[in-house]
């Protein structure tokens, strides 16, 4: 089996979706006959015709809200943000409507919202964002945030068969830039379980999304030079959070950081070292540390990006401060 | 070919052939639900001023004739999004009494079980979805609903009311421009009723009808009388026949007047002296249509009395039956924020 680029894979996952289940279709803006602003969607169309891959105006609440009300209705709409950014569009639909609908009427919203998050990229203040903390905080929406090519298409499928509604955060740092090879047959990765992306006993780096390439870069440094063996989480759902692959491996290293490209005041690093400190408070040898952008927008020059957004260092200095503490 | 001259007639306006008149006995029901809607209204403000009832009361008084003309325009099949003065249209589309007073009372066995107040209720089997609080939202999530229909080749109509006030929402513009120029099977409501909130129309828009706004989104504009229930019916029914053949999204404006307060706790102090009591005097929607019962239909006093005996009976019923209902214990609220899981995590501390 030939590798694939996570972009393919995402794609791929759509693909199989769609052939799969009739009730799958796919909304957006330039999704389709442009085939999507990064062409995750190309061919999509083509394949599938212009009543399953519908192009909308720029109307973010308006493609959430029709996809909940088609949800309600049976279909299993695909969703996409052209980038993730214009989420915050949707913000009110998404929290007050598709996140309180099933408890509140018992209509569901199997739904997916889907788009390219993430810096690296130089892409300014409207095009790098991570908006997950936003959503993370809303009971009722469930996040994922794939790492790797297999994981793409992986969530993407759990995603369009659960039952609710879940944000498909893919990182447009990765989608050209790393390649895996799928595994045979009908490729689903469970929604809320982690993964342990490398094993290690001193330490361990707690992350998500494109961080865990950086986290696992760091990893190899630290091994190399520090002699640390740096054991690495991806936890691929960011909600629900898989609490018990967390704490299994506090438990083993002792020394945790927790790291994410998103700032740093109310972000997911800090739910998760709240719940380190609830349930392991007697295994840490040393204070959960957290490694995040600085608190400001993400600026485009490249310079300025750079010093942002956390980078390999920034994970090998704190790693060093927990390891010494 | 007859399909495609539908269509072509849908396209420019009022479809060329009117819908048939009303039967007596639909005249009748129209006037059962009306009266149905009003009683009940009466009755859970009295359980409102009893302290019975967890949350407000927003009466729809002077408004039913726009609501039940509206949704009786709708098949079984279609689905309707009731906003807040449209108690007649859940009525019509099937909810019942019993259950309006439990959500009124936030028992364990209403249809939210407690979990939200009033109207906001659905059931997508009887073809109702109440609204939510952020106003407009409705409009896309119909967008979306009738998209569902066109993508299935299902001939089923959706119906989506907003108030005056809604239209000044962005979810109002984009549901309504996507609806538009996907030609989804929706009909929009805009019930003016001259105040949203305190808010009158001339603080809400610049524009003097909303009708107008249909211009902008590129699909039929119509506007009724809203207090005058078979012209309600009449524009409603024409406006569903077209959008289930394919006509695409109309957008009626219907003229109303809201009587009460935004809700019960609300005195009016904003309203110009004898504004209201005029509506009632004048305008007042079942006592119009009761003329018409009467005088033109020729519906003898006797079947006029059975019905209010009826309303009486089944109103009398609900309130005994929704006043044995339990109410939901506390840890009732972790279920079914999901499907998977099933429940949330209880504190440990609880």
């Amino acid at each position: 089996m030939a590798e694939i680029t996570y972009l393919e894979a995402i794609r791929e996952a759509l693909f199989e979706e769609m052939e799969r289940d009739p009730n799958v279709f796919c909304l957006g803006e330039d999704v389709g006959v442009f085939g999507g602003a990064f062409k995750v969607t190309d061919g999509l169309r083509e394949r599938f015709g212009a009543g399953r891959v519908v192009d909308t105006p720029i109307s973010e609440s308006a493609i959430v809200g029709a996809a909940a009300g088609a949800a309600h209705m049976g279909m299993r709409p695909v969703a996409e943000m052209q980038f993730i950014d214009f989420i915050a569009n949707a913000y009110d639909m998404l929290t007050n409507y598709v996140a309180t609908s099933r408890y509140r009427t018992g209509l569901a919203c199997p739904m997916v919202v889907r788009g390219p998050s993430g810096g690296y990229v130089h892409g300014g203040p409207f095009h790098s964002q991570n908006p997950e903390a936003a959503f993370l905080h809303t009971p009722g929406l469930k996040v994922v945030a794939p790492a790797t090519a297999e994981d793409a298409k992986g969530l993407l499928k759990a995603a369009i068969r659960d039952e609710d509604c879940v944000l498909y955060l893919e990182h447009k740092f990765l989608y050209r830039r790393i390649k895996g090879t799928m595994p045979a047959g009908d490729h689903v990765t469970p929604i809320g379980r982690a993964r342990v992306a490398r094993t290690g006993e001193d330490l361990t780096i707690i992350t998500y999304g494109a961080m865990v390439w950086k986290a696992l870069d760091a990893a190899d440094q630290l091994g190399q030079e520090d002699g640390l063996a740096v054991e690495v989480i991806d936890l691929r759902t960011l909600a629900p959070l898989d609490d018990d692959a967390i704490f299994a491996s506090v438990k083993k290293t002792n020394r945790v950081l927790v790291a994410h490209e998103d700032t740093r005041t109310g972000g997911l690093a800090g739910e998760i070292t709240s719940r380190i400190n609830e349930s392991c408070f007697e295994w840490l040898d040393a204070p959960v540390l957290r490694v995040t952008a600085h608190d400001v927008p993400l600026a485009s020059s490249p310079v300025l990006e750079e010093f942002i957004l956390p980078q390999t260092a920034d994970l090998m200095a704190a790693a060093r401060r927990a390891a010494r503490y | 070919m007859a399909g495609k001259r539908a269509a072509a007639a849908a396209r420019r306006g009022t479809p060329a052939a009117p819908p048939p008149t009303p039967t007596t006995d639909q005249k009748l029901a129209l006037y059962y639900w009306m009266r149905l809607t009003r009683s009940l209204e009466e009755r859970l403000v009295a359980l409102h001023r009893q302290n019975k009832l967890v949350g407000g009361v927003f009466r729809s008084l002077g408004q039913e004739a726009d609501a039940v003309g509206s949704a009786f325009a709708l098949e079984p099949a279609d689905v309707v999004s009731s906003l807040t003065r449209n108690l007649g249209s859940l009525l019509v589309k099937g909810a019942t009494p019993v259950e309006v007073i439990r959500q009124h009372m936030g028992t364990a066995d209403s249809p939210t079980g407690g979990r939200d107040l009033g109207l906001h209720f659905a059931d997508i089997r009887r073809g109702f979805i109440g609204h939510v609080s952020p106003l407009g939202n409705m409009v896309s999530v119909m967008a979306g609903v009738t998209l569902s229909f066109k993508m299935r080749g299902e001939r089923r109509v959706g119906l989506v009311y907003v108030g005056d006030g809604a239209t000044s929402t962005g979810a109002f513009h984009e549901g309504l421009n996507f609806a538009g120029v996907q030609r989804c099977p929706l009909v929009v409501i805009v019930e003016n009723n001259g105040y949203a909130y305190s808010t009158p129309t001339r603080v809400q828009t610049a524009a003097a009808r909303f009708v107008d706004k249909a211009i902008g989104y590129g699909v039929v504009g119509e506007r009724a009388d809203g207090n005058d229930v078979l012209a309600v019916y009449d524009l409603t029914k024409r406006a569903v026949n077209r959008a289930r053949d394919g006509g695409g999204v109309t957008l009626i404006e219907l003229m109303t007047y809201r009587r009460r307060g935004h809700a019960e706790h609300d005195n009016q102090s904003y309203v110009p002296s004898g504004e209201v009591d005029r509506w009632a005097a004048d305008n007042d929607p079942i006592d119009r249509y009761l003329r018409v019962l009467l005088d033109r239909v020729k519906v003898e006093e006797s079947a006029i009395g059975a019905i209010d005996a009826r309303v009486a009976a089944e109103v009398d019923e609900a309130v005994e039956l929704a006043s044995r209902s339990p109410s939901p214990t506390g840890a009732d609220a972790l279920r079914g924020v999901l499907a998977a899981p099933p429940a949330a995590a209880r504190l440990w501390y609880r």
